[in-house]
């Protein structure tokens, strides 16, 4: 059933669509040509970074893969209203079909990565295996977060203004755009108590470039668990949440 | 001592609970309230207003203790008017929702289908939505590949296949959808309204599956408007009025019960209309239906006698009435003519007053009018009469023909050849 749902996320979204998936590449593919634009020959922060294109694409591709699955996520079960409110079906599957769709598009825009990173001169190692367990996580963060907001969204269409406003905020505060070093270092550990920065700048090590800042060469205390305990706790609340609402749905949307 | 009373209590308990084996659905005490959408909360805003004035929830009883058991094999009818709550009770059993009291056991899996074609995608095309369908009524993928062939020969909808679902015309969209719906190998399965859509050929077509499916033994809850549907398959009924169980029983009491139940409907519907046809013509001044004691009424037992009144004014061109019968499917059952020289010399104004024997099959009937001059010739439109109801009697039982009328006839039987004896009958 999970299966047949995400092939119907994916086919139903890009219909009537010439280029049909080529977008969801071309999308964060865009975007990180406009922010490259500006940020080597307009702003210049990331000159001293080395492997910069890689290193801003990775970043927006993992962004992009997050804003995406939250937001497909939180309106799936809106979307499926004809379903649920006809058919006894485990709902929480259909918020996992739109992660699963986002995270289909999120493998496309990784072998793209690889690609770019070649081509940049960047050897890929066995050390890109790491990949995996950040995407884990990652998943596991956007899972429950899209559980919690479309519990909520159901009811509260509200929902979806207030979380554009916070991932455009979140765009901000997550080194994306800028390289974490043009931060005064003092302030770095800050910065990796949000969940998405420590995915972020681990998958850039990983892939562009051993000189980016990550949280283990930042933080050296147990408090490293954070990140990883802000993501149970959200998966944890998510679940939660939605099972206790997941019962009224069919009367409430 | 309260040992005993609590093991009396749980051997009662459980006796309640085990007390027929044969059950596919056994529900209990069911309540549902929907909380009333002016009070329900859409955004933060009216949800902070909410909070402000916190008065108590606004609620709406939809189904008030429903207790019922369907058992394995019936072939069980829900019938009842727009907004008593078919849907909800059909929605609770379906596990769409979940009872505010009260519980239901389902023995057996139960298709979760409570209409026709859920989740259809008319974005996509009639074969991926086969699929989809396919995999909603639990099928996997190799299974759904193995009875495609069928499914889309029974569709009748080979061409298509390929066209995006949206491009559909609506018949055949519950065409496919039924198509599928039928392969579905549940013990329990639940069809809401499918005959609402759909030509003759495809109403014949669902009939025959019921056919098999009650040949089979197959479980089926059947939730419909057509009593004659009810009474045709169905072994039991329920009838739900207002949120309440009005009666259970055989589908011709039940349906019976639910044409009486309209027939207050059927009365202001009446009303109004011959308040309107009497404003509308002048030369018609009046019609109704009279039952025996000479009140005007809506609803006539099979076998009873309706007087048709009929009052007119003056019209000099006026030669005869048409008085014609029809049944609301459209048939037309009968018609005669009155000349109106045989009843009034000065074509003045006058009545006109016809027994009818109500020989007629259960169901919803109306008398048209036409005036006519010289020569037979129509004068002006015709003129919608009242409409009645039949219902069958009870207490007589059925009677001894079938069919839409009853014809007069004579009936001998012969015994080895002696020559013919008149028969009853």
């Amino acid at each position: 059933m999970l299966r047949e749902m995400v092939v119907t996320d994916l086919k139903v979204r890009y219909q009537n669509s010439v280029l049909g998936y080529i977008w969801s590449l071309l999308k964060p593919l865009f975007l990180f040509a406009i922010l490259y634009i500006v940020f080597i020959f307009i702003i210049p922060l990331g000159k001293d970074v080395e492997h910069y294109p890689v290193y801003l694409l990775t970043g927006v591709v993992v962004w992009n893969f997050f804003t995406e699955a939250t937001t497909m996520g939180t309106m799936s079960v809106v979307l499926r209203e004809n379903l649920i409110r006809k058919i006894s079906i485990p709902t929480f599957l259909i918020v996992l079909a739109s992660q699963c769709a986002a995270l289909i598009n999120l493998g496309l825009n990784l072998i793209v990565i690889f690609i770019f990173s070649i081509l940049n001169g960047i050897q890929p190692g066995v050390d890109w295996l790491l990949l995996v367990p950040l995407v884990v996580e990652l998943f596991m963060l956007t899972f429950g977060i899209s559980l919690f907001l479309s519990s909520f969204f159901v009811k509260y269409r509200d929902i979806l203004y207030i979380w554009e406003i916070a991932t455009q905020a979140g765009f901000y505060a997550t080194p994306i755009i800028y390289p974490l070093m043009s931060v005064p270092s003092c302030l770095h550990k800050w910065f990796f108590i949000n969940p998405m920065a420590q995915i972020i700048q681990d998958a850039r090590y990983i892939i562009a470039t051993k000189t980016s800042v990550n949280m283990w060469s930042t933080i050296h205390s147990a408090a490293v668990i954070i990140p990883f305990m802000m993501v149970s706790l959200v998966f944890v609340v998510g679940v939660v949440c939605f099972k206790q609402r997941s019962r009224f749905f069919a009367e409430d949307i | 001592m309260f040992q005993t009373t609590f093991e009396i209590f749980c051997r009662g308990y459980l006796a309640g609970m085990c007390e027929n084996e044969r059950a596919a659905i056994v529900v209990r005490g069911l309540h549902k309230d929907f909380t009333l959408p002016q009070s329900r909360n859409s955004s933060f805003q009216q949800s902070v207003i909410n909070i402000a004035k916190k008065g108590k929830k606004l609620t709406q009883r939809v189904l008030d203790d429903i207790s019922f058991e369907v058992n394995k094999g019936d072939f069980f009818g829900i019938v009842g008017k727009n907004g008593s709550g078919k849907s909800t009770l059909l929605k609770l059993i379906a596990g769409v929702y979940h009872p505010t009291k009260g519980h239901i056991k389902i023995h057996g899996s139960l298709t979760p289908f409570i209409e026709l074609g859920v989740g259809f995608n008319p974005e996509l095309s009639g074969r991926d939505n086969v699929y989809l369908n396919g995999v909603l009524l639990g099928f996997d993928r190799k299974q759904i590949n193995d009875m495609y062939d069928e499914i889309v020969s029974f569709a009748e909808l080979g061409p298509f296949m390929s066209q995006k679902l949206k491009n559909y015309s609506s018949g055949m969209q519950v065409r496919l959808a039924f198509s599928i719906v039928i392969k579905a190998k549940n013990d329990i399965l639940i069809f809401d309204e499918v005959l609402a859509v759909g030509d003759e050929a495809f109403q014949r077509k669902c009939f025959d599956i019921f056919e098999r499916y009650k040949a089979a033994g197959q479980t089926v809850v059947l939730v419909t408007h057509d009593m004659e549907t009810v009474r045709k398959f169905c072994n039991r009924a329920l009838l739900i009025d207002k949120g309440r169980i009005a009666k259970i029983g055989s589908p011709g009491e039940v349906a019976d019960l639910y044409s009486m139940l309209n027939q207050n409907f059927t009365n202001r519907e009446i009303e109004s209309r011959n308040r309107k046809t009497v404003k509308g013509n002048a030369v018609i001044k009046h019609m109704a239906c009279l039952d025996s004691e000479g009140n005007e009424s809506g609803v006539f037992k099979v076998l009873s006698t309706l007087r048709f009144v009929l009052d007119f004014d003056d019209d000099k061109n006026l030669e005869a009435f048409a008085i014609n019968l029809f049944k609301q499917s459209g048939e037309h059952i009968t018609g005669f003519r009155v000349t109106l020289d045989a009843i009034h010399e000065s074509r003045r104004n006058g009545s006109i007053v016809s027994d009818i024997p109500i020989k007629l099959a259960v169901g919803k009937y109306r008398f048209v009018i036409q005036k006519l001059a010289d020569n037979n010739k129509p004068l002006g439109a015709l003129v919608d009469g009242p409409e009645f109801l039949v219902v069958s009697d009870t207490r007589r039982g059925l009677p001894d023909w079938s069919g839409l009328i009853d014809i007069e006839r004579s009936i001998y039987t012969r015994k080895n050849q002696e020559g013919y004896i008149q028969a009853d009958g």
